[in-house]
């Protein structure tokens, strides 16, 4: 078996099911997410999105199904170790560092590339800061990449929403990750800031080969991005495939229209 | 009316008249505000990483003394008992993390302060259980002698102990700005959710950081200790560093260093120049007026994060 994403999907979700006390959040949903695409989660409010976006990258634990990633399995694992095996993630309200500059909050990104002793950190010397260093040229890297020179020593909390968005979008690149997983990475934006973090996704994904798996709203948005789109109602998928099948999938016409029930 | 000027201005003059006996208050307030930062800073280690305020930091300095004295005691030499000591502060710190901490996280700030004050009496109590209540003596084996330089009279124990706060404390600020650990410790004390999404574990960064407040307990611990005995009072320092957190803000290490220097020499001089005037015991309110004077102007301190809020 191999560790590398070879043929063969990066992710693997099999049936999984989360319960919040009567609540089934999720059930049995399953999707697959080839290595390089671009995959959208999407569904009416409450479909069990963010659910399943805190299910792969630990921080909720599903009572039942499997996850599979790059052909191993990691059903239960905290979400250090997640992040140790190369998924990060963005939150739907950004979770910024609010008292720490840009920089420093991109440099937090990249902790777990970081190795070093506890002494040689606090004298900062030889290995210590020629590592330092080396980081820092790579947050620049990704600073150049995004835009976002200007703001680099303000201090997170102080920056315009659509900006914090592009910097927490900044950390989780910072780790290098093989899979990168967007809670809502343009709620709240207007016209312009989404067609700028649309072109951020694609330039992400087209540069540095980075498996995207995005939650939105923004139909014409998932239209135009994705490879490939999950839908998801009431904690089941209810579709599966590109976009053009999608938008003439009845049952995900009548979840976001309605239908009459019962009727 | 100008006699009370004259009395008020009167000190100016001595200290004028008698620079090297100032020089002296001077250093002596100094040598206090250097523990005050250290009690200080072990507040504000734990604080920044956690949230969590902890009342116990007191007895965390009075339990790490006690500990030192009674292995010496019990005839192990200096060296040898200031290793096991700060072993014993790293064992602490692991069975706080796992009894107390993991059992409360996710709780709010209130239920953990109320567990810190558990833990205040736990370990005063298990201190003395150990070791014994009576007042002991702690000799680390620098002599309480003072030389001249240039006619001021300074003491060794106390250059000392100064210089090895202020060696500490400077490893600490530089630690926390600029290395990886830091750089952890302050991610978690902004957002954990965010922290554990790009692979901080936040068990590991709470027992660092009781581990170095643990650390910086047993330095003001044998500080103080060998200045004036190790005895139940020690863990009442703890009271002083409240108003320096206020002077230099809960979040900030330099802002931990300044306020405890401030209210150090502050209260040593006005003790004992302005004393006389008001017949004495300054020392003991100066510290909470000014803090409160502090809290009206600026209430996020000198060097505190500003609560930044967008609605």
């Amino acid at each position: 078996m191999s560790a590398t994403s070879g043929p063969g999907p990066l992710l693997e979700v099999e049936g999984i099911s989360v319960r919040f006390g009567a609540l089934l959040a999720l059930n049995g949903v399953s999707l697959s997410v080839p290595g390089g695409e671009i995959v959208a989660i999407i569904g009416p409010n409450g479909a069990g999105k963010t659910t399943l976006l805190n299910c792969i990258s630990g921080f909720y634990q599903p009572s039942a199904g499997r996850i599979v990633f790059a052909g191993r399995d990691r059903t239960r694992l905290s979400p250090p170790d997640v992040a140790a095996l190369g998924i990060a993630r963005t939150f739907q309200n950004v979770a910024l560092f609010r008292g720490m500059s840009v920089l420093d909050n991109i440099m937090t990104g990249r902790i777990l590339k970081m190795r070093g002793s506890f002494l040689l950190d606090a004298l900062w010397w030889g290995p210590a800061r020629r590592q330092e260093l080396a980081h820092r040229a790579f947050v620049e890297r990704i600073i150049d990449f995004l835009e976002i020179q200007a703001i680099r020593k303000t201090p997170a909390g102080l920056l315009p929403y659509g900006l914090q968005k592009r910097v927490e979008l900044a950390r989780a690149l910072a780790a290098e990750p093989q899979l990168l997983l967007l809670d809502e990475p343009m709620a709240g934006m207007n016209v312009e800031e989404k067609e700028d973090m649309c072109r951020c996704i694609l330039d992400v994904n087209g540069e540095f080969g980075t498996t995207i798996a995005l939650i939105e709203h923004d139909m014409g948005v998932v239209m135009d991005i994705c490879d490939h789109v999950v839908v998801l109602d009431y904690g089941r998928k209810i579709a599966d495939g590109t976009p053009d099948q999608v938008r003439k999938d009845q049952a995900v016409l009548d979840a976001y229209l309605g239908v009459a029930h019962g009727g | 009316m100008g006699d009370l000027l004259a009395a008020l201005l009167g000190p100016f003059k001595e200290i004028v008249g008698s620079p090297t006996f100032f020089v002296e208050v001077l250093l002596g307030g100094i040598f206090a505000g250097l523990l005050y930062s250290l009690v200080a800073l072990g507040f504000v280690l734990i604080f920044k990483a956690s949230g969590v305020f902890n009342f116990a930091q007191g007895v965390m300095v009075l339990f790490a003394a006690l500990t030192l004295v009674g292995l010496m005691e019990r005839g192990a030499p200096v060296v040898l008992a200031l290793v096991l000591t700060m072993a014993v502060m790293v064992a602490l710190a692991f069975a706080i993390e796992k009894l107390v901490l993991r059992p409360l996280v996710n709780q709010e700030y209130i239920i953990l302060f109320m567990a810190t004050i558990g833990l205040n009496f736990f370990l005063e109590g298990f201190g003395e259980m150990l070791w014994g209540a009576n007042v002991k003596r702690l000799d680390v084996g620098i002599p309480d002698r003072s030389f001249m330089l240039k006619g001021v009279q300074i003491n060794q124990l106390e250059l000392t102990a100064a210089i090895t706060a202020a060696v500490l404390v400077t490893v600490l600020a530089v630690f926390f700005q600029r290395t990886r650990i830091g750089r952890a410790l302050r991610a978690v004390a902004d957002d954990h959710e965010a922290a554990l999404s790009i692979g901080i574990p936040l068990k590991t960064i709470w027992v660092v950081v009781w581990s170095v407040s643990g650390l910086v307990a047993l330095v003001a611990g044998v500080m103080w200790g060998a200045k004036s005995g190790v005895q139940f009072s020690l863990s009442l320092i703890a009271l002083k560093a409240l108003p320096v957190l206020i002077l230099g803000g809960f979040t900030s290490v330099p802002g931990a260093i300044a306020g405890g220097l401030i209210i150090g020499v502050g209260e040593k001089v006005a003790e004992v120049y302005w004393g006389p005037l008001v017949g004495g015991a300054i020392e003991n309110w100066f510290a909470y007026v000014l803090a409160l004077g502090f809290l009206l102007i600026r209430p996020q301190g000198l060097f505190g994060e500003k609560i930044i809020e967008r609605v």
